[in-house]
């Protein structure tokens, strides 16, 4: 058997409060193509981001060719040999592909690029990954997607890595691209260069992997599976089977929910290129969860449903009154809240007071003809956090200051202060602990018992399928399934938001 | 850092009706921290000033120095009117432009509005009028080209920069226009004059219009829903935005607001020398920003305080005081304010990072 070309050992890296990776292995053989499996959380963007030299781990030990390494930065891990392709691509749009190939390493004598060699090189590269019809004087903003995608590879070579990490290369590509792009990674693996793949497409695995590792929570539950001979069901039973017992609130058990209002119906909501034709509805009372893949368009219809985005045709029925398209003043006013799926750059003032960032909202309710009442508005701010328990307690602490969980407690007591009637909550347990998440479900739930419409996103199979009364799965835009989340179960759910995939790219 | 979470709360709800009894009393008791009155001390070590302190440090040395290069003319009581009386016009602007920038904005078409209100109050249609022509002028023009940045701001989605760049040049080109380029003085008998240049009780009117600015603006930064709005805009507008704030209303009002106090300081500079001309307000846009920034206010947006802008203000225009009574050249002196810019605001800095760590 030959000699592994990198062997993490026992890999932990700590985030405050978190363990995001907890004794993660891995072993990649040179010239193989390596499939990095693991829902949404899991730890692989964490992993690669530890390969790449961009987080450097607590324990654990790397080998590479048989030697112990230590990537400290990305220069380090660059010079060792290993490169890394993210998910959005880091090339410079307004720089030529030649240019962005050699970026950071260009040949040159006494501080004078030669751009001779520089083009003639970069063409080389190309024509090594089999695209020789990319034009190296192009700007690289001109390019499609794929092409630049190519180009990160090149550029990846220029290095002359023997590793390259894709992180779910495939996601913006067409059918036809990804064929390519399979074409070039089997070149470059006859060539020597190994390849960790990520994707969430099992039917690509199977095409192109040599051998799958599964994470899961954090840790490594299976090395080296066969990519073509493991079963689906194997895999999907290795990615979810949690290890974390998650701590949900009971149903309610008051009037039916088909007895209760509707408060929200959508109808036909369309906005091109993200989500198609959406239509459902939320009853008072009622938590309604969508599942799908990072991606399928879940975010994008909160938002639109809340003004954020505006919608190109359909309806947002709130309370019996049409809504206008892109208006949140409006939404707000009749009573929905969001609270939005990047804390802290859509719904926090980092640098204000705890209690100034809760009464955000509410603020017309504490003005007198424009004149603010500051203690009635933090009297009833502080009673808010102390009904969150939020911790640490003190109103005028600057928000910034608090940990991930009391943060979104925060941006949840904003809209119980205002007393909304239809709550939009996407990824809220996104970054926050055990004990905080249990708390935030408990609060969820008494919410929809006090007869607030909760409309949740999450990419935990499991936080959708405990939390919600009803599940709604998106894939690629469109509701494919609809069921009471007792119905459902995390396998059923992954195998309609995964394995559609494919067959949704040929289409 | 982060402490450790309590064991689950088995039932919010309970929580939420009858919180732990010392809980309550934290919350109370920060809660009254804030709001209730405290021994003058204690206030001022937390008020603006105190916080302030790098600013009251640099007043303090400056005045110093006049002291001591020319200790007899620059202690005087006419001195100090004077400096007062110098520095209102600016300052005036200065706390408009306070606004703006903890919004996360800039206006550099300051001082071409000043000119242009400045020439259309004083034409001979407007001076028929008379005094309240030439009040009046000035305010709805200044405002009006507020609004024009404001809207083209908000709403054409122009970069703050770019759009009072092009109002720099504009307002000043028409003020060109309008006056032929020739000096327009009041002569008015109606008493524009005689009012705004009287000084009842030793005290020029300017400098009370300047306090009077300055003690309004304080309020409505920070006692009005509209200065709670300006801060959130400043800090996260995204986050604004989502919590259904209409971002775009607020910042035409900024604007506005920052037009209208140049409308203001149109009347004053039109008081002091009693003529409306297309060069007034050369330069106040450099001026007004560099005042805010050296009184802390970050250029990012989200936090800023009159306090500091005032003494900003001061510090600028003790410093011309000081320069002039010097017979420095006006060309040392631009050397010298470049330098003290870059010295105070660096001195901020380190006094922020301390305070706060």
């Amino acid at each position: 058997m030959t000699a592994p070309l990198l062997r993490m050992k026992g890999i932990v890296k700590i985030f405050p409060g978190v363990r995001a990776l907890d004794g993660v292995d891995l072993e990649v053989l040179p010239g193989e193509v390596h499939c990095l499996l693991g829902q949404n959380g899991a730890g692989k963007s964490t992993l690669i981001k530890t390969l790449a030299g961009a987080h450097t781990p607590e324990e654990g030990t790397i080998e590479w060719q048989g030697k112990e390494v230590t990537l400290s930065s990305p220069v380090a891990a660059i010079n060792t040999g290993i490169a890394t392709m993210y998910q959005e691509l880091d090339l410079i749009p307004g720089l030529s592909v030649a240019e962005n190939i050699w970026l950071g390493h260009e040949p040159s004598t006494v501080g004078f690029s030669k751009r001779g060699s520089e083009r003639s090189t970069a063409r080389e590269m190309l024509k090594r990954l089999g695209h020789p019809e990319i034009p190296v004087n192009r700007e690289v903003g001109r390019l499609s997607a794929a092409g630049q995608q190519i180009v990160s590879m090149a550029r990846a070579l220029s290095h002359d890595a023997k590793l390259i990490i894709m992180d779910e290369p495939s996601a913006v590509l067409d059918q036809d691209e990804v064929e390519n792009l399979f074409r070039t990674i089997r070149d470059l693996s006859a060539s020597g260069v190994a390849v960790v793949y990520i994707s969430h497409r099992l039917e690509e695995i199977r095409e192109i992997g040599d051998r799958i590792t599964v994470i899961k929570d954090g840790r490594t539950v299976a090395v080296n599976l066969p990519a073509k001979t493991t079963p689906t069901d194997d895999v999907v039973r290795l990615m979810t089977g949690r290890s974390v017992e998650y701590a949900f609130p009971p149903r309610q058990t008051g009037t039916p929910l088909a007895e209760r209002k509707e408060l929200l119906r959508v109808e036909g909501l369309t906005r091109k290129g993200e989500f198609n034709n959406v239509s459902f509805s939320v009853r008072a009372g009622e938590i309604v969860g969508l599942a799908g893949l990072v991606g399928a368009g879940r975010s994008e219809i909160l938002e639109t449903i809340y003004g954020a985005r505006a919608q190109d045709s359909g309806t947002v029925v709130f309370d019996g009154k049409t809504l206008r398209p892109g208006n949140v003043p409006a939404a707000v006013k009749l009573g929905m809240g969001l609270a939005p799926e990047e804390r802290k750059s859509q719904a926090l003032f980092l640098d204000h007071p705890v209690a100034h960032n809760i009464s955000a909202a509410t603020l017309k309710r504490y003005s007198k003809l424009g004149w603010l009442d500051r203690r009635r508005e933090l009297k009833d701010a502080a009673e808010q956090s102390t009904a969150l328990e939020l911790r640490p307690a003190g109103p005028m602490r600057p928000v910034r200051n608090l940990s991930g969980g009391n943060q979104q407690k925060a941006v949840v007591g904003r809209w119980l202060l205002k007393g909304c009637r239809l709550l939009l909550l996407d990824e809220p347990t996104r970054g926050v602990d055990i004990g905080a998440r249990a708390e935030l479900y408990a609060l969820v739930r008494r919410l929809a018992d006090s007869g607030v419409g909760v409309l949740l996103v999450s990419s935990e199979v499991p936080e959708v399928l405990g939390l919600a009364d009803r599940v709604l799965v998106i894939r690629e835009g469109h509701i494919v399934r609809e069921a009471p989340a007792t119905e459902l179960d995390e396998h059923k759910v992954l195998d309609l938001v995964m394995a559609g995939t494919l067959e949704g790219a040929l289409k | 850092m982060r402490e450790q979470l309590t064991p689950r709360n088995e039932d919010l709800g309970a929580a939420a009706g009858a919180p732990v009894a010392d809980e309550h009393a934290r919350i109370e008791r920060a809660a009254a921290e804030s709001t209730a009155p405290k021994s003058a001390f204690a206030r001022l070590a937390d008020s603006s000033a105190g916080r302030n302190s790098g600013l009251v440090l640099a007043l303090v040395v400056i005045c110093a120095i006049g002291l001591i290069t020319k200790g007899d003319t620059f202690a005087t009581t006419d001195n100090v009117w004077t400096i007062l009386r110098l520095a209102a016009v600016g300052g005036v602007i200065s706390v408009g432009m306070t606004f703006v920038i903890i919004a996360g904005g800039i206006d550099l078409s300051v001082g071409a509005i000043v000119a242009l209100a400045s020439v259309w109050a004083t034409t001979t249609g407007t001076q028929d009028i008379g005094t309240f022509g030439i009040i009046f002028t000035s305010i709805v023009v200044a405002t009006a080209c507020g609004v024009i940045n404001g809207v083209l701001i908000a709403y054409g989605k122009v970069v703050a920069f770019i759009a009072t760049l092009a109002g720099l040049a504009t307002y000043r080109g028409l003020a060109e226009n309008l006056s032929d380029r020739k000096t327009q003085s009041i002569d008015t008998p109606s008493g524009f004059l005689d009012f705004f240049g009287a000084e009842p009780g030793g005290i020029p009117v300017l400098v009370i219009m300047f306090a009077v600015v300055a003690v309004l603006g304080w309020l409505l930064l920070n006692r009005t829903t509209f200065g709670r709005r300006t801060f959130a805009i400043g800090g996260n507008p995204e986050a604004a935005r989502l919590a259904g704030i209409n971002v775009k209303r607020q910042t035409v009002m900024l604007y506005a607001l920052l037009g209208f106090l140049c409308g203001i300081a149109t009347i004053m500079i039109l008081a002091r020398t009693s003529a409306g001309t297309s060069t007034h307000g050369n330069l106040y846009e450099l001026d007004a920003i560099a005042a805010v920034v050296i009184g802390g206010t970050l250029l990012s947006g989200g936090r800023g305080t009159i306090v500091g802008t005032v003494f900003g203000v001061l510090i600028f225009q003790t410093l011309n005081n000081i320069f002039t009574l010097n017979n420095l050249t006006t060309s040392t002196q631009a050397v010298a304010k470049g330098l003290i810019i870059v010295a105070a605001v660096l001195l901020q800095q380190r006094v922020a990072k301390t305070s706060r760590s």
